[in-house]
């Protein structure tokens, strides 16, 4: 079926005569944010029809100019032509008309309504009488089925899975008569294989004459879905080439600056057991299990990996070894012994360290200064109160060994935490729970959003604990990470945990299988 | 217009933001005071004449702050765990019911020991009274506003039925009153024909005292890190209803004290009318003190001005002495935007 | 007359409709500030000072429904004040909403003195009366209580429907109704968050006003000093219990009313046996009651109290 006899009338796009070859050129634009010159004079363009990928670190730059690009934030300087027509500044009303679309790495999503009223949420003028659902599902189900984005538009968001909500995020540009995309991390929520059929609609979608951008930091998938790579670093561009003319290295260089050494793993003889569950199970009222009969094990002086496309369990796995939740069947056992009371005091006595995904929310009290939350987890230690009272001098002095220890910086005297940045917000996570010398470490996505210079700090640091002779379970979504860092990799889906192997051995296809929820033959 | 956080922590713009506050809803007021036809001026200065200018209007002044120190420290040390307790004013009453019951004579209690059962006893009256609400909103999650907001209208019934039944005062001349507490109950007057009495000395202590508590004590610890997230706190393995459930206790406990005091230092017996809103007007106290035991001790007086020179303002001027609940209600919300000038600057554009 | 008697008397049906409407109006101007994503607990000021100046604008000459208008606009106009601070500025909602109320209620009063500065005993004015509609009226045992009432509780019963019908099958509805689930997703679509909020908080205080005009329109007649009496934190609670949905708002109302009306006519049945106090107990216990009771299954709008501020997440 080609494009222009498809579906319904309403699903044609307006006709519109190129003038100029590039979809889109940005000009000069520069932003500030107080002292921060977040953009530099940043000039780019998207051809029609071509995929440029937009590469950068945590905090180059990549962010800004998207939400300048969608009237969010107003360019302190410079312009933007689409279509070789100026762009409003300011008014996401007016980027959207002009033809851009989204699709924003935290899904901008209504879990409580339906896809279809997500999808034709701001597609009328707000005063009409009647929302037009009968309509829109026809097209919805058009655009579906025309770039295999199928999906039943009466599903509630709350009841789809990552992939299928990034489908209804493309399908919402799509209705838009969207003709440019822009990606921000598309794949950090698919299984290597889901991206490949991500790739293939993108295919689809540029033959159809859009233009799109593919932000992302993974340099494997750059170089294969792109057509040309521009580079971000410190808010400058540093580079603006040809897919044809660059490497992985070219490109990694690019984007940190230095050259970066990442830590290398070595392999210890494996100790004595840490952990163990043993058909753990967790039962939520409106989802079922989300934990079904996972069994796992931690060995001192290794680090298990946990991989797995995110909402699969990983969460309510993680606050089962936190304390956090209680598992309605089965065992865990902790250095041999059965655990009868799960909650985080007891967790922390039994000295596991816990480091948790959502930093800002679970890690640090972010309103608080970095004294006060140096001793969240000690502070009814003997050496940090007495009695009820609090040992004012112990907490100051143990927060300076943190904040000396692991390289904190940016701390003002009595300025709240939230002020810091990810990096070094983590490194006080981190070095809150090394120097309470835990035996188990449970690390979930100890990186995410960090940039390169950070993140191995942390993996250093975590490897350094395993040298001493901790076990470490390290939960993560980046696949890259997991074969760098860990001994043993262990895939979960659907709240089910399946054994994958020693991460030597495995490939991204098979573990990307595996995360699917496809058996493998063992490799 | 967009708000953008503050990098540094200026200790200037913290003291700052009351006076602030103060000054701009007292500007606000003065269109009222203008529509009633008097002088802002000659209104605002017999305002602060009619409250500090004499030893007897400081005197008043200062016997209206008394009850307002102790609700408001009941709103501060809820506040800062996020414990919205809007039920003061029915936590007052608790206690002074408490106070009628004990201390009147019906139990046969007296001498040395009947002031400290009697406080005891009407800190205990007030934190169970609150103790209801918070176990629903840490066993079922149901939010304390409403259900503290609606069992203060239970109590006032509660009283209105005792006062007309079994704590009726036969000396009463059949007024739904309670009967006198016992002389050896009675708060002692700190000088001689002026109304300011003990409880002014007790809220005094008591602020120094919650003050120290929280900087120095785990569970002041504990309640200040529930309050900004309870998430990160449970994470760190605190017991966040418990600690929540403390608060309250206090909370409430703070709250029957004010009754205590009001009917012992002050008023002698427990009528409807004991409290104007106290419990209200201490929310407004410990926002305005943002939180802090001691800013409560300066804002519990100044809000008593308010209220004190506005009886002598409308006596004198002619406006409606309403004007100062809107003085009051009007300086809660100017210092709610001035606390966020603290953490955040408004760009407009 | 025996306690279950009551319900088969008509007056009691009329009387519960009537109790109902301010529970009605306010409830549901409660249910579309919370909608957006606000909790608004200016209800009870707004409330009083929309019953104080519907009533002074019929006191001093205006027509009824002139009052009824003026008295919605005020609302609006402290919902405009309440959005500032909350929408606006990200303002805590439980202490703004709170100061509102201060607010609302102190300038009631202090106005109602300045016009009326000697006035003992309240004078009363010239209210609404009940309007019977043709034919419907006569139905048996209904007909009295749905059809033969104020316009004003007409009016609740049909923005009921119209509150329904916005929220459910129009843009604008589906606008408010993400913005209290996901406000990025209404951002992202160019839509302005803070506009859609202080939409919805100006109209639902407007219809709280009316909820407090009807008092002093339609069931007393004049205006009294705290009169509102803790109606608009039953509101509040009558949102939880009707899940945020104005059909069962509307059925809660009415279920509550009925309760009011019931106990009230019971106090007579029984006498002095049990002291009145109990009785006027009653509603806030139950409201307490019913929290608990739906506190297990609620569909809480995901973005209420969390205020929206552009670029941060």
């Amino acid at each position: 079926m080609g494009f222009w006899d498809a579906g319904t009338p309403c699903s044609l796009p307006k006709i519109y005569i190129p003038v100029v070859p590039e979809a889109l050129s940005l000009k000069n634009i520069n932003k500030h944010f107080g002292n921060l010159h977040a953009n530099q004079n940043i000039s780019l363009t998207l051809n029609r029809g071509e995929v440029l990928a937009l590469l950068g670190e945590n905090g180059a730059g990549k962010t800004t100019l998207m939400n300048i690009l969608f009237g969010h934030y107003v360019a302190d300087s410079g312009e933007i032509l689409v279509n070789g027509k100026f762009l409003p500044k300011g008014s996401p009303k007016a980027s959207i008309d002009a033809g851009l679309g989204m699709v924003h790495q935290h899904f901008t999503l209504a879990d409580n309504l339906s896809v279809l009223d997500n999808i034709i949420l701001g597609t009328q003028p707000i005063w009409n009488f009647r929302l037009q659902r009968k309509e829109a599902a026809d097209k919805i189900m058009d655009l579906g089925s025309r770039f295999g984005l199928e999906i039943d538009p009466n599903f509630r968001v709350a009841e789809i899975s990552m992939g299928e909500r990034q489908r209804v995020e493309i399908l919402k540009a799509l209705y838009r008569n969207a003709k440019i995309l822009i990606l921000d991390e598309p794949t950090a929520v698919l299984t290597p294989q889901e991206s490949r059929t991500l790739f293939k609609t993108l295919r689809q979608l540029l033959n159809d004459g859009l233009s799109i951008i593919f932000i992302s930091h993974k340099l494997a998938e750059v170089l294969e879905v792109s057509d040309r790579i521009a580079v971000l670093r410190d808010g400058k561009l540093v580079l603006e080439e040809n897919v044809s003319e660059t490497s992985e290295k070219m490109l990694a260089k690019a984007m940190v600056g230095r050259s970066f050494k990442m830590p290398i793993r070595k392999d210890l003889p494996a100790g004595e057991s840490l952990l163990a569950l043993e058909n753990v199970s967790v039962l939520s009222p409106d989802r079922g299990r989300v934990l079904d009969r996972a069994s796992l094990s931690v060995n001192s002086r290794e680090v298990v990996g946990l991989a797995g496309i995110s909402g699969n369990g990983q969460r309510i796995l993680a606050d089962v070894i936190n304390g956090m939740q209680s598992p309605n069947s089965g065992t865990v056992f902790l250095y041999g012994k059965k655990i009868k009371r799960f909650n985080p005091r007891e967790m922390l006595v039994k000295k596991v360290g816990r480091i948790p995904e959502d930093r800002q929310g679970f890690g640090v009290v972010g309103d608080m200064n970095l004294e006060e939350n140096a001793i969240t987890e000690v502070y009814k230690n003997k050496d940090y109160s007495k009695l009820g009272f609090l040992n004012l001098k112990t907490r100051n002095n143990f927060a300076k060994k943190i904040a000396h220890e692991f390289d904190i910086r940016g701390v003002k005297k009595n300025s709240p935490v939230r002020l810091l940045s990810g990096g070094n917000m983590q490194k006080l996570i981190l070095g809150r729970v090394l120097l309470q010398e835990p035996k188990l470490i449970l690390a979930h996505q100890p990186a995410r959003g960090l940039d390169i210079g950070a993140a191995s700090f942390v993996y250093e640091r975590l490897l350094d604990a395993k040298m001493q002779g901790c076990g470490i379970l390290l939960i993560s979504e980046d696949l890259e990470e997991l074969l760098m860092i860990s001994d043993r990799i262990l895939v979960i889906h659907r709240g089910k945990i399946i054994e994958a192997g020693k991460a030597d051995e495995l490939s991204m296809t098979n573990l990307g299988l595996l995360m699917a929820g496809r058996q493998v033959n063992a490799s | 217009m967009r708000l953008e956080p503050r990098t540094e922590v200026s200790l200037s713009r913290f003291i700052f933001a009351p006076i602030v506050a103060v000054i701009t809803s007292l500007l606000l007021c003065s269109g009222l005071i203008i529509w009633s036809g008097a002088s802002v001026l000659e209104a605002y200065w017999m305002m602060l004449t009619g409250s500090i200018g004499s030893a007897f209007a400081l005197a008043e002044t200062l016997s209206r702050a008394t009850p307002l120190i102790f609700t408001g420290l009941a709103a501060a040390v809820a506040f800062r765990a996020r414990f919205w307790n809007i039920g003061a004013e029915g936590q007052l009453y608790a206690g002074a019911l408490m106070v009628t019951f004990l201390g009147t004579g019906d139990m046969n209690i007296h001498g040395i020991l009947l002031p400290t059962i009697l406080f005891i006893g009407s800190f205990t009256a007030g934190s169970l009274w609150l103790f209801v609400p918070s176990l629903i909103k840490v066993k079922f999650q149901v939010d304390e506003v409403v259900t503290t907001l609606l069992l203060n209208f239970v109590m006032l019934l509660l009283v209105s039925l005792l006062l007309e039944g079994p704590l009726k005062d036969p000396m009463g001349l059949g007024w739904p009153q309670g009967a006198p507490v016992l002389e050896s109950a009675e708060l002692p007057r700190l000088f001689q024909g002026l109304r300011v009495h003990a409880g002014l000395i007790i809220a005094i202590i008591l602020a120094i005292v919650i003050w120290q508590f929280q900087i120095r004590t785990t569970l002041g610890y504990e309640m200040k890190a529930v309050g900004f997230s309870r998430d990160a706190s449970q994470f760190a393995g605190m017991r966040v209803g418990k600690i929540l459930l403390i608060t309250a206790f206090v909370s409430g406990g703070l709250a029957g004290l004010a009754g205590y005091s009001e009917v012992t230092g002050l008023k002698g017996n427990l009528t409807l009318d004991l409290s104007p809103g106290f419990g209200y007007t201490g929310i407004v106290v410990a926002m305005l003190a943002q939180l802090h035991p001691l800013g409560v001790v300066g804002s519990a007086f100044f809000v008593a001005c308010i209220f004190v020179g506005a009886d002598a303002m409308s006596r004198s001027v002619g406006v409606p002495n309403y004007i100062a609940d809107v003085v009051v209600a009007s300086s809660l919300l100017c210092m709610l935007v001035s606390m966020l000038q603290v953490k955040y600057r408004i760009r407009w554009k | 007359m025996d306690w279950f008697e009551i319900l088969w008397t008509t007056s009691f049906w009329v009387a519960a409709v009537r109790i109902a409407t301010p529970l009605i109006l306010g409830t549901l101007g409660e249910l579309v500030c919370e909608r957006a994503g606000v909790l608004n607990l200016g209800i009870e000021g707004i409330m009083t000072l929309g019953a104080m100046a519907g009533w002074m604008s019929v006191f001093m000459g205006a027509d009824l429904w002139t009052g009824v208008i003026l008295a919605a606009i005020v609302g609006a106009l402290m919902g405009a004040l309440h959005s500032m601070l909350t929408v606006s500025l990200g303002l805590s909602q439980h202490v703004t909403g709170i100061g509102i109320t201060l607010l609302a209620s102190s300038i009631t009063y202090y106005i109602y003195r300045m016009v009326l500065p000697e006035v003992t005993s309240p004078p009363r004015i010239e209210a609404f009366t009940n309007y019977p509609i043709p034919l419907l009226s006569k139905i048996p045992w209904i007909g009295e209580a749905l059809f033969n009432q104020s316009p004003l509780t007409y009016l609740a019963f049909i923005l009921v429907i119209i509150v329904g019908i916005l929220l459910y099958r129009t843009p604008l509805g589906l606008a408010v109704r993400t913005t209290g689930e996901n406000p990025s997703a209404v951002e992202a679509q160019g839509m302005s968050v803070i506009g859609i909020r202080t939409g919805a908080v100006m109209f639902g205080s407007a219809l709280m006003a009316i909820a407090g005009a009807f008092l002093t329109m339609s069931a007393f007649n004049a205006f009294f000093f705290n009169m509102i009496n803790g109606r608009g934190w039953i509101c509040i609670a009558l949102v939880v219990f009707a899940s945020w949905h104005p059909g069962k708002a509307l059925f809660g109302a009415l279920l509550f009313a009925a309760f009011d009306a019931y106990q009230m006519r019971l106090q007579q049945v029984i006498g002095s046996a049990i002291p009145y106090q109990v009785f006027l107990m009653l509603p806030y216990l139950l409201s307490i009651v019913a929290l608990i009771l739906i506190s297990r299954r609620v569909a809480i709008p995901q973005a209420l109290m969390i205020p929206y501020r552009k670029g941060e997440r």
